[in-house]
């Protein structure tokens, strides 16, 4: 018999209504998988193990009545910077331990309203800041594909659950690539939804501007289904989009016959794995033979990209993070005045990358300096968005890899910071433009290990996003598994 | 670049020259007025390892400032959004008690914290 934390979200779904199991059962399968899991990875920071099973006993309750909300009694995982009521929530840093906010953020209320059942929270590099899930201040979470390597980031804790079926389905946060990224590392599907669709509100802010929630999930109907469940206006986000929500999963099955896919030069060539290189355009050519018109398209901003990234993203949370001062919540050293108290509660509360991208972004906006880095990064943005739309004018989505590199060893980048940066360099322009975009994985290296396809699409332009990402699902028929993917207890 | 000849008067801060042909403003970090803006107490060892780090990716920034851009509108927000307009209602906020209960200090009501003003 299938053990249940290895279903999909749609044949968990299904297989509730039909009452072939209810969702205890599932909830105790995912728990399972969790307690042999959780001991080579370190995905979860927390399990709310009374809450899950209230929400599990109460979505039983509701199938006997035949609800059919798509989410009810499913198992998902939340990143720790998604504010939970009650439930602890640190966004891996010091200076938040112990904190049990006391609401629900937007994203967290809709998929407790839609019966979802919230496992628990997981690691991430500290308030998203990182690429590898090392910069969480209570250890770094390994990937389930060979736990000498990282799961990516920041969203890696949400990344490698959904891989061993430790939850179904998972949200993350997406500032320069933190869920496509880890997505494309563990060899599963992450989604970045356009800048506005999903409500900001209660998830700790890092780069305000940037910032999206979005699911990371097993397939890509499973992905919609999660951003279903979240999108949409919201009166406590001003930045809300406050029109008509994309279709998102009309056109799964339509496939991408006389689709106009671009590929972008930039992110083909130099600085790409050679293996990396080879699926993407094997995935290309399927897509091809599948009645899409294939053209290569140069974005010639996106060399700027990552400079102005590294500009904009600390000077924002540089401000965000102003409000950790040991005053509201969280950590507080003592000192003899306020400010003396507060300098040392952030010293002492921060991790070492925090602390840089803090002091650069305080550097980059202070008086003097604002126009020169901030204003030109944000008028390089525009120059960006100009060459998006020109290419939009021609084809209806991008395509590239999503990650330059497979999953790579613990600690090989942590020394240099401008090293790690680089890991994101074909997912930070989508940001930098507020656009949408999917990792879907499309096979494995010479070392097992997972690579990640890409598929940009303009501002609300999730249809045809999802419409091809689902095709490329379809083509290529990624099956495979990590072997920690398991409830029998494994050798380390 | 070596940092080593970089240094000012002032150990604590660096600068880096532009290396390339086109024009840009040097690098200069006064790290320890960064790190009292920024409200974090650091030590000397750490200025020093900061300042030296923070340079080294500025000089990445140098690229972007180099861009012309005099035509150029800033991107704040990505959709052609203006005004977000929602009705004026009044609706519940946290409970005060709730909120408190995280902070590191409370009394009456109130967050509280160490003395602010300096006595002398």
């Amino acid at each position: 018999m299938t053990d249940l934390a290895d279903l999909t979200i749609a044949q968990a779904s299904a297989g509730l209504r039909e009452q072939e199991f209810s969702a205890v059962d599932l909830l105790d399968a995912v728990e399972r998988r969790a307690a042999i899991t959780e001991a080579h990875l370190h995905a979860y920071l927390t399990l709310d193990r009374e809450g899950a099973r209230e929400a599990a006993e109460a979505a039983d309750i509701a199938l006997v009545d035949g609800d059919l909300r798509p989410l009810l009694g499913i198992p998902i995982a939340l990143k720790d910077n998604m504010v939970t009521k009650g439930v602890e929530t640190t966004a891996s840093s010091q200076i938040l331990a112990g904190w049990k906010p006391p609401y629900d953020g937007t994203a967290v209320r809709r998929l407790r309203e839609a019966g979802a059942v919230i496992v628990g929270k997981t690691n991430l590099d500290e308030f998203a800041m990182g690429s590898s899930t090392e910069n969480s201040a209570y250890g770094p979470t390994r990937n389930p594909w060979n736990t000498e390597t990282v799961p990516g980031g920041s969203s890696g804790g949400s990344a490698a659950v959904v891989a061993v079926g430790s939850a179904l389905g998972a949200f993350g946060s997406d500032t320069g690539g933190s869920i496509r990224q880890p997505a494309s590392l563990t060899g599963i599907v992450g989604a970045k939804p356009t800048y506005g669709l999903v409500s900001r509100y209660g998830l700790i802010a890092f780069a305000s501007s940037l910032d999206q929630i979005g699911p990371l999930a097993r397939t890509v109907p499973d992905a919609a289904m999660l951003l279903e469940a979240v999108a949409g206006w919201d009166r406590m986000d001003a930045t809300s989009y406050h029109g008509d929500v994309p279709a998102i999963s009309r056109s799964l099955n339509v496939g991408v016959r006389g689709v106009r896919i671009g590929v972008v030069t930039e992110l083909v060539g130099e600085g790409i794995d050679p293996q990396v290189l080879a699926a993407t355009r094997a995935t290309i050519d399927r897509l091809s033979e599948a009645g899409a018109d294939v053209v290569e398209i140069s974005l010639p901003a996106i060399e700027y990209a990552l400079s102005a990234y590294y500009l904009i993203a600390p000077a924002e949370c540089s401000a965000n993070l102003a409000r950790f001062e040991g005053v509201r919540y969280g950590l507080r050293v003592d000192g003899a005045t306020t400010e003396e108290m507060m300098a040392r509660t952030r010293a002492e509360g921060f991790g070492p990358e925090v602390t840089r991208r803090i002091l650069l972004g305080t550097y980059a906006l202070s008086a003097g300096y604002y126009d020169a880095f901030y204003g030109q990064a944000q008028r390089v943005r525009t120059l960006l968005r100009n060459d998006f739309a020109t290419a939009y004018g021609q084809v209806d989505v991008l395509v590239s890899p999503t990650s330059p590199t497979t999953a790579f060893e613990i600690g090989a980048k942590t020394g240099d910071p401008l090293t790690m940066y680089l890991t994101d360099i074909c997912t930070i322009a989508t940001n930098l433009a507020g656009d949408p975009a999917i990792s879907v994985p499309v096979g494995l290296d010479d070392g097992g290990l997972p690579i990640g396809f890409q598929i940009m699409a303009p501002a609300l332009g999730e249809e045809v996003m999802f419409r091809v990402a689902a095709e490329v699902e379809r083509l290529v028929d990624f099956t495979a598994r990590p072997r920690l993917a398991t409830s029998k207890v494994v050798a380390p | 670049m070596c940092l080593a000849t970089c240094y000012r008067s002032n150990p604590h801060t660096l600068s880096a020259q532009s290396t390339g042909t086109i024009t840009s403003m040097p690098v200069e970090i006064d790290i320890e007025r960064v790190a009292h803006l920024a409200r974090i107490a650091l030590t000397d060892e750490e200025m020093t390892a900061y300042s030296e780090q923070l340079v080294h990716i500025l000089e990445h920034a140098e690229r972007v400032q180099a861009l012309p851009t005099d035509e150029v509108e800033p991107t704040s927000h990505p959709l052609p959004m203006v005004n977000a307009f929602r009705p004026d209602e009044v609706i519940p906020s946290l409970d005060r008690d709730d909120v408190l209960a995280g902070a590191p200090d409370a009394e009456d009501g109130y967050f509280r914290v160490p003395k602010i003003l300096d006595e002398s």
